[in-house]
């Protein structure tokens, strides 16, 4: 009876609607969570998979010795590598090709790579206007290892005592 | 001047201005609302609302409706072509036209009729014409159902609605909204009669087609409901007349029982704040409830809708107006 009664009363009086109005007026008040993304970002992790880059020795010299492991882990077969000996008996790609639009950017192949050479860096803001620009080869991917190095090698000294 | 204005053009000048007077304001706070509740949405789901185009994104309604302006209407081939151009401009007119008797202050009413309480019910009653005429008109199937659930839903709840209006006018004893607002000069209507006042909010919110009675047009099953088909100015139009329907039932519900004009108490600090302020005033309280309302609650379904309309707003308003009428005989109550 009293169950009832309570249930009646409940209903009438609006109560399950009074509480939820409540719970919105609340919210009204809270801090917002967006930010204004192109002038604020959110922090990333120095684990985030982005745009790739290919790094070199602090001599100068590309770290890359065409072993072509990361060709063969992609699972998007995004990467296409050509090799052939240098001059000075040194094996050197004379093509190293990812297609962005395969890349499913899982991070394999920096897994894979024995001489930290092909990295994904921090860098997520890479959109371009054509599919054709989407399309690395070995000169952009190289241009990209030196632009961010500081921030690649940053994280990879982070990330060392995890792998 | 007066002369000019006996005169028939004389007449004719000055309802235009004073139609212009009424209808610039009203088409800039239809513009604003959308700016408000995107912003009031926003907050209530922690995010911040338009903020890009101008100072706190305050010249947003503009450039949507520039947008508007600039696209292509489209008249699907399979379309009723005057009928399917003719819906949107009868949601738009009539929205505008049950503005001519509303009192914003006392005495300034366009049209100051003895009916103005029944030609606002007729006018609202017949908005659910553009609606079904557009999803006739479409020849698209989600138009067509998204126009037959809202005219179930505005007739089934017209009726509480005209219950709630029926309560009203006995403790006024007039069908002018004048007289109405002049009636609450001590003590608003919502006090006496809150059930009443909670009832047609609720309406209110179901004959607007506004969440959580936005059936008619359910992104999630009807595309978009009657207007699916509809683009450009045309679909501006619609927008347009659902906002403004917006604000005439906030401003019904000011009417009726909030008091219109007449500030909350007759003292100092209250009486030097203009009656049309205070009318504005509690329209925006209305409008945010509405708002409020739509960020709170899910869509009901549609024989949720039904049932609410006809088993329990229906009897509940019927007793409640016997009882009204029962104790203002009893007590004495009775208007002159």
């Amino acid at each position: 009876m009293s169950f009832t009664l309570d249930r009646v009363a409940r209903s009438f009086l609006l109560a399950e609607l009074a509480s939820g109005m409540w719970l919105t007026l609340k919210t009204m008040f809270k801090p917002r969570a967006t930010i204004n993304y192109p002038y604020e970002k959110s922090p990333l992790s120095p684990r985030f998979k982005g745009e790739h880059g290919l790094r070199r020795y602090p001599n100068g010299e590309e770290r890359c010795i065409a072993c072509k492991l990361c060709e063969a882990i992609c699972p998007a077969l995004a990467i296409t590598i050509e090799a052939e000996p240098r001059e000075d008996g040194s094996r050197r790609t004379t093509r190293y090709d990812i297609d962005m639009t395969k890349c499913i950017y899982c991070g394999m192949c920096e897994e894979a790579c024995p001489v930290d050479a092909i990295v994904e860096g921090p860098n997520l803001e890479f959109a371009t206007e054509t599919r054709e620009e989407l399309i690395y080869n070995k000169e952009r991917l190289l241009d990209n290892g030196d632009r961010w190095e500081a921030a690649l090698s940053k994280r990879l000294e982070l990330d060392a005592p995890y792998r | 001047m007066d002369g000019f204005l006996a005169t028939p053009v004389g007449h004719l000048a000055l309802t235009v201005a004073q139609a212009m007077a009424l209808l610039v304001p009203l088409l800039i706070g239809v513009a604003y609302l959308t700016w408000a509740e995107r912003k009031v949405l926003g907050a209530m789901q922690l995010r911040k609302g338009p903020n890009v185009v101008g100072p706190f994104g305050l010249l947003q309604p503009f450039a949507d409706a520039l947008k508007m302006l600039m696209k292509e209407t489209i008249i699907p081939a399979g379309a009723s072509r005057a009928l399917f151009i003719m819906a949107p401009m009868i949601t738009f007119m009539l929205a505008m036209l049950a503005w001519a008797v509303i009192p914003v202050n006392d005495g300034w009413a366009i049209a100051d009729i003895n009916v103005g309480i029944l030609y606002l019910f007729a006018i609202s009653s017949l908005g659910v014409y553009g609606i079904i005429i557009a999803g006739w008109a479409s020849n698209s199937k989600y138009a067509f159902l998204g126009a037959l659930r809202s005219a179930a839903q505005m007739v089934s709840y017209e009726v509480s609605m005209g219950f709630v209006i029926v309560t009203v006018l006995l403790c006024v004893g007039s069908l002018n909204l004048t007289e109405i607002v002049r009636a609450q000069a001590d003590m608003w209507f919502i006090i006496p009669l809150f059930p009443m006042f909670v009832i047609m909010f609720i309406s209110a919110l179901a004959e607007t087609n506004r969440a959580p009675f936005d059936l008619p047009e359910g992104e999630s099953e009807l595309v978009a409901g009657f207007f699916v088909e509809y683009s450009s100015m045309s679909f501006a139009l619609f927008f347009l007349g659902e906002y403004a329907n917006m604000i005439l039932m906030s401003a019904l519900i000011t009417i009726l029982f909030l008091g219109g004009w007449y500030p909350p108490f007759d003292i100092a600090p209250f009486t030097w704040i203009p009656g049309p302020l205070w009318f504005i005033f509690k329209i925006c309280a209305c409008l945010f409830v509405f708002i409020w309302v739509r960020a709170t609650f899910p869509r009901y379904r549609y024989d949720q809708l039904m049932r609410l309309g006809w088993k329990v707003f229906l009897p509940f308003s019927l007793v409640w107006l016997v009882i009204t009428a029962a104790a203002l005989k009893l007590f004495g109550w009775l208007p002159a």
